[in-house]
């Protein structure tokens, strides 16, 4: 079986030393804290349990199926394993999923792996986390909960990442950011159904084989307020910085040569080109902010809402 | 899949993990800070990688296939040859259509593949010359959680067999899915496909659960404790340090020779 490479994970060479020192710094912290959550909720369990379910992810992202012509859909398993062990185991395992990927097979760069780690263990996990616990107290009903908040959670996961991913990528200075966010978010939206679809089906048949271990206290018990605070808050941000991004590439090429973060700011290589700048932009900018903000909000009151009605008419 | 480990004689082989590890992240950290359009830094960061990968004795070929495998990232950065600052030059003509490269932006853009070429070159050397045991101690000695290293431990350990699961889960799913000629797939509609994937998925998770659950009973009938087994500490040979000391003063060296040469 041949290791095919995948389109999140970024090689070195293509992100700034700055920008790949701050994102190492971001994932050693959280991979800390959940070091720490992990053998609390687990003991003596931890080693073999997370290595067991860290080989059987790294394994499983090799099943595939074919969607049309040669392309075929993959499952990344970030978000499968958040529901199936909660997020700070997750963000272990995929911890050791992608740090593997990058020693043994140069599946992303060793520089570059503490942003890989950043997109794929601990924004994908985390985001996967808060969409999820909160789909599912939209629905009274537990499996249509569980189906529809596992495979928006799958898919929102790939998505938020990818838009990570791209910014990194902008902020380096590689790729501008009007094309790398609009590029990496479309492909991803659609490799993101692949991985809700396969999540879902998982789910399925996790539920009908052994329904105890989705059980919300099973899978809850390490859903600590600040995962859910920082899931939402790390969707929002992307959400926000995306368009931002992509509609002022110059504005993140200012920040970047400001900070220092392009290795050519030295030189006036980054002016900006003459009658780039576009009167209505701005403000599309901002609506695409704002319309995010408030479908976000909505969403958060309404999840909100339900759970607390639940929660009285239980009582 | 297989393993990239290929067992040799060399003396790039028989060289103390923590300083190969050491060395790579130095030379990779050197390269990732060079900028760009250094061109007789790059050339000099390769003819010393070049020398050590002579030295493993692992054959070009095998080294040189293997760098292939992140060509397909170099896209996200072709943009750059387009979209980069001024002054342009005129490439060529489709039509009436004038295509215009910018001149900086194609040199950071050869930077950013040859860098990244670089890059891999150093890891494989590293991978394909250091058993993953060996580099886990390492890691362990230079500093990393004990936990996550043995972790890491633990996933190689059952790694290869979880794949041959999977490999026979694709077998079984293929050999009840026999497809048409000049047909590509099999069954169903796309999300019924993926439907039966994830029900794969699922099958393999549930049996991994279990496959922990026998693993940690096997591991407490053997005395273990929650703690993972100490490795046994060697301090690294003299010959070593100094070789350490004396490439980290030449990659430094190029380096700085980068910047003054920075096109």
């Amino acid at each position: 079986m041949l290791f095919s490479p995948k389109p999140m994970h970024i090689p070195d060479g293509f992100l700034g030393f700055p920008v790949s020192l701050l994102f190492w710094f971001i994932s050693i912290v959280v991979i800390g804290i959940a070091l720490r959550k992990t053998s609390k909720q687990l003991g003596e369990r931890e080693i073999p349990l997370m290595g067991v379910l860290a080989a059987a992810i790294f394994a499983g992202q090799m099943l595939n199926f074919s969607v049309t012509g040669g392309t075929s859909g993959h499952l990344l398993g970030a978000a499968l394993a958040t529901i199936l062990m909660g997020p700070w185991a997750a963000v272990l395992i995929m911890t050791s999923v992608v740090s593997v990927q990058a020693i043994l097979f140069q599946d992303g760069g060793i520089i570059a792996l503490g942003s890989n780690l950043f997109n794929m263990a601990v924004v994908g996990v985390f985001v996967s986390s808060a969409v999820f616990s909160l789909v599912k107290k939209l629905f009274k009903n537990e499996r249509t909960g569980l189906f529809i908040g596992g495979g928006l959670a799958a898919w929102t996961s790939i998505f938020i990442a990818s838009l990570s991913c791209a910014l990194q990528l902008a902020l380096s200075g590689t790729s501008p950011a009007n094309l790398a966010v609009p590029a990496m978010g479309a492909i991803h939206a659609l490799i993101g159904i692949g991985e809700a679809v396969i999540t879902v089906g998982a789910l399925s048949f996790i539920y009908a084989a052994r329904k105890d271990l989705l059980k919300p206290d099973i899978a809850q018990e390490g859903q600590s307020k600040s995962v859910l605070i920082g899931g939402g808050l790390l969707t929002l941000i992307l959400i926000v910085l995306s368009p931002l991004a992509s509609s002022h590439p110059d504005g993140l090429e200012w920040v970047a040569e400001q900070k220092g973060f392009l290795e050519n700011a030295r030189g006036s290589l980054y002016s900006l080109i003459p009658d780039y700048v576009m009167p209505g932009i701005s403000n599309e900018a901002v609506a695409t902010i704002i319309a995010a903000i408030i479908g976000a909000a909505i969403v958060f009151v309404i999840g909100f809402g339900v759970a607390r009605a639940q929660k009285k008419s239980a009582q | 899949m297989e393993e990239l480990y290929r067992d040799k004689q060399s003396i790039i082989h028989q060289a103390d993990p923590r300083v190969k590890i050491i060395f790579t992240l130095v030379l990779l950290i050197c390269i990732n800070v060079t900028p760009s359009g250094a061109w007789p830094a790059y050339l000099l960061f390769l003819t010393s990688l070049f020398s050590l990968i002579l030295l493993s004795q692992l054959g070009l070929r095998f080294i040189l296939t293997r760098s292939l495998i992140s060509i397909p990232f170099v896209l996200a950065a072709i943009p750059l040859v387009f979209t980069g600052p001024d002054p342009f030059t005129q490439f060529f003509k489709i039509g009436e259509l004038p295509i215009v490269i910018s001149q900086p932006g194609f040199v950071r853009f050869v930077s950013i593949a040859i860098k990244s070429w670089i890059s891999i070159l150093a890891a494989i050397l590293l991978s394909t010359t250091t058993s993953f045991p060996l580099l886990l101690s390492a890691f362990r000695s230079l500093g990393i959680p004990k936990v996550f290293v043995s972790i890491l431990g633990l996933m190689w350990r059952y790694l290869f067999l979880i794949i041959d699961e999977v490999s026979r889960l694709m077998r079984a799913r293929a050999s009840r899915s026999a497809a048409a000629i000049g047909n590509n797939h099999s069954g169903g509609s796309v999300f019924w496909r993926g439907e039966v994937t994830g029900k794969m998925a699922g099958n393999l998770l549930l049996r991994s659960l279990e496959r922990s659950d026998r693993v940690y009973a096997a591991m407490c009938s053997r005395g273990y404790n929650g703690e993972p087994l100490q490795i046994n500490k060697k301090s690294i040979k003299k010959p070593e340090v100094l070789f350490l000391a004396g490439a980290i003063v030449t990659l430094t060296l190029i380096l700085l020779l980068g910047f003054f040469t920075q096109a």
